[in-house]
């Protein structure tokens, strides 16, 4: 785990995701008590905006799936918006503020204290983290896993799992297998520090445009993804203009910060933008991929589920519908409603 | 980054439509087999290194360009137009 924009929320609105999110969600509540770890967990709410009637509609679907699996969701009107956003921009004539879906136990979590404090956790429980060591090949015999090849040599393993985001189909090659992937880079952005002036996470609903405010004062922004293919871990200049200039039309008060650091990874997109938590054709090996730009959120649900299925064998409740198989099923799980094409999601 | 258009030569990223892998020419018989379907919309080698996409000039001529390019340099190794592009036998 790298950067990223820190946001942890619960608020997916298809079936087989929300169940999904809300279980994770409820395992960062409890996460820096089990870890003994200060992960700098802050629910300070997370709002997404909308600006039309249809995108309102839209967000109450989704508000009503959040409330059916028992977590918080608030329609909020414009009036009662600018209470809580006055710096926003309301009467931006393309994008006007209609209202928003407020999720006030979403929020943010230092992401590299969550890698630390899980790596404390693991030390703690006797699990052997191996750095600097490269998985070269996947050992195979009559369609059971024996081990894999490293950098260091071999490991022999009765279980192996892959757990690999954006460089998912090369690992899996070395089993032979083709995955429904598509490697994108995704930007974000920190601003230098200032003085606490966003207390929420928000979204702006013109796209993938959205906001939050570090402990440490800097502004951490990002949008959509570069839409082409790519293992660079570097973006382009078109998105990083277009996500400075949806910030700036958003909420103009911004403007004057100065970009500190941008930095691009590697995401994992599916057709459907969501992901696979799934066994294999070969026995004994699992996979756990295509979170597309969304993963941080799903990290405890993402662990817990997985160990759930390679320790017992059966897709725990929470994670039951994630297959890898699911798209040719039929069971796609489109939660932006954009068709099959991986750089859509 | 520039991507080549055959018919308008190099031109910026911008004005260019991304959809994937070269594989969406290759549209399955009506009648194939769902492992050809699901192969066709879904799985992809998604390789480190060489690839070819399928990019529309969309404010340019429209054109639809195959296009050869390195996903990890990003350097454009060369293009052609979709229309002329070898297709695979359909199964």
């Amino acid at each position: 785990m790298g950067r990223n924009t820190t946001i942890v929320r619960a608020n997916y609105g298809i079936d087989g995701n929300s169940e999904f999110y809300s279980h994770s969600l409820k395992l960062w509540e409890d996460m820096e008590q089990e870890l003994n770890y200060n992960t700098m967990m802050s629910q300070r709410g997370i709002i997404n905006l909308f600006h039309s009637d249809g995108q309102r509609d839209a967000f109450a679907k989704r508000g009503n799936m959040m409330i059916s699996q028992g977590d918080d969701a608030i329609m909020l009107g414009r009036d009662e918006i600018r209470e809580m956003l006055p710096y926003i921009s309301y009467d931006n004539p393309r994008f006007p503020v209609y209202g928003g879906l407020y999720h006030p136990r979403g929020g943010t979590a230092r992401h590299d204290a969550v890698a630390w404090g899980f790596a404390r956790g693991a030390d703690q429980r006797g699990v052997d983290i191996i750095q600097q060591c490269e998985v070269t090949g996947i050992d195979i015999e009559n369609g059971v896993v024996r081990g894999v090849q490293t950098s260091r040599g071999p490991i022999r393993a009765k279980k192996v799992a892959i757990v690999v985001a954006g460089r998912s189909s090369q690992v899996a090659a070395m089993a032979g297998m083709r995955l429904p992937i598509e490697s994108h880079v995704l930007q974000a952005f920190v601003t230098e520090g200032l003085k606490p002036c966003v207390d929420h996470v928000i979204s702006f609903g013109m796209g993938h445009f959205y906001l939050s405010q570090s402990d440490k004062g800097g502004l951490v922004f990002g949008g959509d993804i570069d839409f082409y293919a790519s293992y660079a871990s570097r973006g382009n200049l078109h998105m990083a203009e277009h996500v400075m200039e949806a910030g700036m039309a958003l909420m103009p008060m911004i403007g004057r910060a100065k970009v500190l650091r941008s930095w691009g990874g590697i995401m994992d997109m599916t057709p459907d933008g969501s992901p696979f938590i799934d066994r294999t054709q070969t026995e004994g090996l699992f996979i756990n991929c295509g979170w597309c730009y969304g993963g941080f959120k799903a990290v405890p649900g993402s662990g817990k589920c997985f160990a759930h299925l390679m320790a017992t064998g059966d897709y725990p409740p929470a994670a039951s519908k994630l297959r890898l198989d699911r798209l040719a099923r039929g069971h796609v799980i489109d939660e932006e409603a954009t068709g099959s094409q991986h750089n859509l999601h | 980054m520039r991507i080549t258009c055959p018919l308008c030569g190099d031109r910026d990223r911008r004005e260019f439509y991304y959809m994937g892998h070269e594989t969406y020419l290759n549209r399955p018989a009506a009648d194939a087999p769902l492992s050809a379907w699901d192969a066709y919309l879904h799985l992809r080698d998604n390789p480190a290194g060489d690839t070819q996409e399928l990019w529309q000039h969309e404010a340019g001529c429209g054109a639809w360009v195959v296009v050869t390019r390195n996903t990890v340099t990003h350097e454009v190794k060369g293009s052609e137009l979709a229309e002329t592009y070898p297709r695979e036998a359909r199964t």
